[in-house]
């Protein structure tokens, strides 16, 4: 055997050997493993770009939930307001209606106070004119006992008569 | 890791000196006398009809193998190796014909009556090549079924060996060299990555033939890469080889000639590379395991151990350059034929 004359036989086994070989492996085991791989390295690239897509959208959902937490916010100062207004004016009506109706008593209790005075007062005004008249009756029963007494206020009737 | 790999290089080196010295000496001592060393280095890189393993004393200890022939006249006949030798000395020569086919000293088939023959044996190297494609059938088969099995699971066992060397050939030298058609050729340049690494690693271990670096081997490889290389020639490709853009008319009968020329240097090449790279390793091993029965000396047994391991750790080296320097000119070659170039702008 010679060792830079390529022998035909071993050429011939050779090329047998090594197209069965390329056949068989490409059949059952290149393209499988080729095909995997593929399979694997898309896989990861989709689980990368998914990771990414999941990753903006929890940015999203974050600054939306903040936007959301904002107007919470806004709107609580809002209701807040308008409660402390609500109760400013209540308290505001509350006191207006308290003086007005303490104006109103006062008022009532003065005209009860003034009537009462009223018919006080013309009480004593007839117990007055009563206890005069007895007096007065009193009076003139005992100057008017005697005769001459009787005669003279006549006289002085009679007198004033005249002057009239 | 370095560490194992050099204990086990330095295993391999012991056997081989062992196993090498005694067929050495056996052959030495059959011719009285000390034998060439080139003849004996020259007998364990060459094809042979009986795979030779050692000697223990004066016992051959080989595995004969089949001897095919074929005569248009005498059809394809079946023969053992042994047939055609002295059944002591194993000597292969014309004295030992049988049924008028004999195998000559050079282990050259002829016949008795001088007609055409021809050797389709199963010789050394063809039982060798069985060997590394049943190993890599082994490997990749079992490889290709964790896919199966797992799907786009992690890698396990020989995928795990294998992916590595899938995903480089396909990026690193498929996609790089060739270019977006690159996806057809990677089959073809996994298998011959995967059967030249093999091929050259077990070339490496005592006993073993020098498969990888057999002329024929590598002929056989560059004229597949030939093939597929001019069958997807693209338009471009054969303008470029027949009608050089840009030479001027008068320089293209020889600008013709040079690129009709290059088609066929470019295999050649490859053919040349990886059969002198594996070939030019063995013959330096043995050629310091020789040094050892030349010099017959203890000092020299333990300067060519260290030397063969030294060596031996560079051939593992090699095994898996030439077969990655192989694998790249091919993805190459075939790129430049089925590169889409934009015209008028380079040449």
């Amino acid at each position: 055997m010679d060792l830079i004359i390529p022998s035909g036989g071993l050429i011939f086994w050779q090329l047998l050997g090594f197209l069965a070989l390329l056949f068989i492996l490409i059949k059952f085991a290149w393209k499988p493993m080729l095909a995997s791989l593929a399979e694997r390295e898309s896989s990861i690239e989709e689980a990368l770009q998914s990771a990414e897509k999941a990753r903006n959208e929890m940015s999203n959902l974050k600054s939306e939930n903040e936007k959301l937490l904002q107007e919470a916010r806004i709107e609580r100062d809002v209701i807040l307001k308008k409660a402390h207004e609500a109760s400013v004016k209540m308290i505001e009506d509350a006191k207006t209606e308290a003086s007005k109706q303490g104006a109103q008593l006062i008022a009532n209790a003065k005209a009860v106070i003034e009537t009462e005075k009223k018919a006080a007062l013309s009480e004593v005004k007839n117990q007055v004119a009563l206890l005069t008249l007895e007096v007065t009756e009193k009076l003139l029963r005992k100057q008017l006992a005697d005769d001459k007494a009787q005669a003279a206020l006549v006289d002085q009737f009679i007198k004033d008569l005249k002057i009239n | 890791m370095s560490r194992k790999f050099l204990a086990l290089s330095l295993l391999f080196s012991v056997l081989f000196l062992h196993s090498f010295g005694e067929i050495f000496a056996a052959e030495a001592g059959a011719k009285e006398g000390k034998e060439d060393p080139t003849s004996f280095i020259m007998h364990h890189i060459k094809d042979a009809h009986e795979w030779h393993f050692f000697n223990v004393g004066h016992t051959h200890i080989t595995l004969p193998l089949p001897v095919i022939t074929y005569a248009s006249d005498r059809g394809i006949e079946f023969y053992l190796s042994s047939d055609f030798q002295d059944p002591e000395t194993h000597k292969f020569g014309k004295e030992f014909a049988h049924n008028g086919i004999y195998i000559d000293e050079h282990e050259h088939l002829g016949r008795v009556d001088e007609g055409s023959i021809m050797d389709f044996s199963i010789t050394k190297n063809v039982a060798m090549m069985f060997i590394v494609i049943a190993i890599v059938l082994y490997v990749t088969l079992s490889a290709a079924s964790h896919y199966k099995k797992n799907g786009t699971a992690a890698p396990k066992g020989a995928a795990s060996l294998l992916e590595p060397i899938v995903i480089f050939v396909r990026d690193e030298i498929a996609q790089k060299a060739i270019g977006p058609k690159y996806m057809r050729f990677v089959p073809y340049l996994l298998t011959l990555f995967v059967f030249i690494w093999t091929g050259n690693l077990l070339g490496l271990l005592p006993g073993a033939a020098n498969l990888t670096g057999n002329i024929a081997v590598t002929c056989t490889l560059a004229f597949l890469t030939f093939i597929i290389v001019n069958v997807n020639g693209n338009k471009d490709y054969w303008k470029h080889v027949f009608a050089t853009p840009g030479v001027p008319a008068a320089l293209l009968p020889i600008m013709v000639l040079v690129e009709f020329i290059g088609l066929f240097t470019k295999p050649f090449a490859l053919m040349v590379r990886l059969f002198v790279a594996v070939t030019a390793g063995h013959i330096v091993i043995l050629a310091f395991i020789s040094l050892v029965f030349i010099f017959e000396s203890y000092a020299i047994g333990i300067l060519s151990t260290v030397m063969v391991t030294f060596i031996n750790i560079i051939e593992l080296l090699v095994a898996t350059i030439q077969a990655y320097v192989f694998t790249l000119f091919s993805a190459m070659y075939i790129g430049g034929a089925v590169a889409e170039h934009a015209h008028d702008d380079h040449h």
